[in-house]
């Protein structure tokens, strides 16, 4: 016998585990009066920070925000000035140098500030990991309340990858003293582009 | 057999009292972060109910889950591995590495992997593997393990830190500034992934209907290593199997707001295909979690999702450290699971409680973790495994209690005449239970005595 044939065997041997079926969640978890502001919140609460602009104002936004920065990496459908080109790079290697990443985020999600990624025209998935730090540009009409709503939107068919994204990376592992910018970006943006 | 002993080990970690009350405090810190976090969900209940429901159902048809998993994983380009223990797991893991001729490995936390001891197994056949969650980093440099499954370092102090990097990694001997050592480690890990040739990540939810994976970081080491080398390792137990995706709207709002009050990790991540040009595969291991579906009493403990709210809850583990259990998962969770898995090696464990209950109160999947540990006890003295001093005692209580007219005269007896003795006397050796404390103040009127009082009144 294999080993996973005797896995399957002891599991269905005597398992009392009792059948309750699953519970649907249509039209389920909290709601808010101001999705955005609640976004915003929370994304200030775990040490990321969020904007509002026209998109006209994109790239002045962001050379702004950057402006000592050298190797910007954009895959941004909003945002094509970047000066480094993540998706024409054979080896993800070759990202480590990458100061600035400029990546569309699909939706957002208000409970916690989290930011669906997942693009299509995306070659290398370190990029939103290994760029020093993150912009996310997302279109003001995508926000979501909950993770359940999220979840609706997701269709999984067809992607191979994707993320949520909340704020630059960060530890409390050293006597609970919380750190922004552990192995990922130590900033993290998110642009609601109006 | 192991001479492991819960209350001896406890006993090293109070000795430094001014630690002990530091480290009560530090987990105290973060339960109360929980309860703001899960105060600020007003469906709180209902999404624990849903997530104990999910839990059940899966485990319910775990066999056919775990099939349609490993299909749609394939379909995907996934390769799927089953092992029966930690040993086969082991050796699949290496398998892997050797074909795709790795020597360095980045693993991100992974509690499974350090019940299969799988560093030391592939550190002897000379792979190089860096535990890359900073936690981890810290106690792997240290030599030891992680004292708890999301805070791995919450036992040391930045001073401890900072020594331990001053001799690995070259950093200030004097500076033990948070930000200043994660900076030293963010330098040193990243050329670790940059130069590995594998990335080892655990799991925290797989779904059967996606075949796909669900790991959460708020570090991100599990996304650099899964995304820069390209052979991605992911090694889960059988019960991280969920039915659906929109499953994952349940446990991703429970998961990090019971760990630490966060409302979500930094990343969450859904692997579903390697990187391009790349290999994905995927451990599937048993290793002794059947049984568990065959005990109507301990059945439940396989819904845990690995948060941390019961350690951090508890009163025993907050003043008697993870490194007492003795085991890879500490707490009430890793005291229910060690006990049942192993109960002649860790036959103290489930007595290392105080029967509050408070964990089963903040467990997200809502396992009766207290009510488990009671169990425990009966199922040790039924086995005969416990303690001659215990097992006399726990006799002599039965034999007593049996003879409810001896009792009240003997309770009655002790009343009177404990307040009368010498101290002295009171705490003899054979009084095992006022080592450390004091006999509480005698009550005046027994509680069957004030009862029938005012029964009468009534």
């Amino acid at each position: 016998m294999t080993s996973k044939e005797i896995i399957l065997q002891n599991i269905r041997k005597n398992n009392l585990v009792k059948d309750l079926g699953l519970p649907s969640y249509s039209n389920f978890g909290i709601k808010f009066d101001d999705p955005y502001s609640k976004f915003n919140q929370m994304l200030e609460s775990v040490g990321g920070k969020t904007l509002f602009i026209k998109k006209e104002e994109i790239e002045d936004t962001i050379f702004n925000l950057f402006s000592k920065e050298k190797e910007i990496a954009s895959n941004s459908l909003y945002f094509k000035k970047g000066n480094f080109f993540p998706n024409e790079q054979e080896d993800a290697h070759l990202l480590k140098n990458i100061d600035v990443a400029v990546v569309d985020g699909n939706f957002a999600v208000a409970e916690n500030a989290a930011v669906w990624v997942s693009n299509k025209n995306n070659r290398h998935r370190t990029l939103y990991f290994i760029a020093q730090n993150i912009v996310i540009l997302v279109d003001k009409k995508d926000i979501v309340h909950n993770m359940h709503e999220a979840y609706e939107k997701i269709s999984f068919e067809n992607i191979s990858y994707g993320t949520f994204i909340s704020g630059p990376s960060k530890t409390a592992d050293i006597e609970q003293s919380l750190v922004i910018g552990a192995h990922g970006p130590k900033s993290g943006y998110v642009i609601f582009i109006e | 057999m192991s001479l492991y002993n819960h209350p001896l080990k406890a006993k090293e970690f109070v000795r430094n009292d001014e630690r002990m009350h530091w480290h009560d405090k530090a987990l105290w810190f973060v339960r109360e972060k929980r309860d703001l976090a899960s105060k600020s969900i007003p469906e709180w209940e209902k999404l624990r109910t849903y997530a104990a429901q999910i839990k059940s159902h899966t485990m319910a048809n775990l066999d056919k889950y775990l099939l349609e998993f490993e299909a749609n994983a394939k379909k995907r380009g996934i390769k799927v591995h089953f092992a029966k223990d930690a040993k086969e797991h082991n050796e699949i893991v290496y398998k892997i590495l050797k074909e795709n001729r790795v020597e360095k490995v980045v693993k991100s936390k992974s509690m499974l992997t350090e019940e299969c001891r799988l560093n030391p197994f592939l550190e002897k056949r000379g792979i190089e593997v860096v535990d890359t969650d900073l936690g981890e980093r810290i106690v792997q440099l240290r030599k030891e393990t992680p004292s708890h499954i999301v805070l791995p370092a919450i036992h040391l102090k930045k001073e401890d830190v900072a020594k331990t990097f001053h001799e690995k990694i070259g950093t200030d001997e004097d500076n033990s500034d948070p930000s200043y050592l994660t900076n030293a480690a963010r330098e040193n890990l990243r050329q670790k992934f940059l130069n590995a040739q594998a990335g080892i990540t655990g799991v925290n939810f797989a779904v059967a209907k996606t075949g796909g994976v669900v790991v959460c970081t708020n570090e991100g080491n599990a996304d650099m290593g899964a995304t820069l080398p390209k052979l991605h390792i992911a090694c889960m137990g059988i019960e991280k199997i969920i039915p659906r995706a929109e499953d994952l709207g349940v446990f991703t709002r429970l998961l990090a707001r019971s760990a630490t009050g966060q409302p979500i990790t930094s990343y969450t991540s859904h692997f579903h295909s390697s990187v391009e040009n790349g290999e994905m595969h995927i451990v599937i291991v048993d290793n002794k979690r059947t049984p568990f579906l065959q005990s109507n009493s301990y059945k439940n403990a396989l819904n845990c999702i690995r948060c941390g709210a019961c350690m951090n809850t508890c009163p025993v583990y907050r003043r008697s450290g993870g490194h007492s259990y003795d085991y890879v998962i500490p707490g009430p969770i890793g005291s229910t699971l060690g006990s049942f898995r192993d109960p002649k090696i860790y036959k103290t464990l489930s007595f290392a409680c105080s029967l509050c209950g408070s964990c089963s109160n903040v467990c997200p999947v809502k396992i009766d973790l207290d009510s488990q540990l009671y169990t425990h006890r009966q199922d040790l003295r039924e086995k005969n495994i416990i303690s001659n001093k215990k097992r006399v005692t726990m006799q002599f209580a039965v034999w007593l209690m049996n003879r409810p007219l001896l009792f009240s005269f003997i309770s009655k007896l002790a009343r009177k005449t404990i307040p009368l003795l010498p101290k002295a006397v009171i705490y003899n050796k054979y009084n095992i239970w006022g080592k450390h404390r004091d006999i509480p103040q005698m009550p005046a009127k027994s509680f069957k005595e004030i009862y029938k009082e005012e029964f009468k009144n009534d």
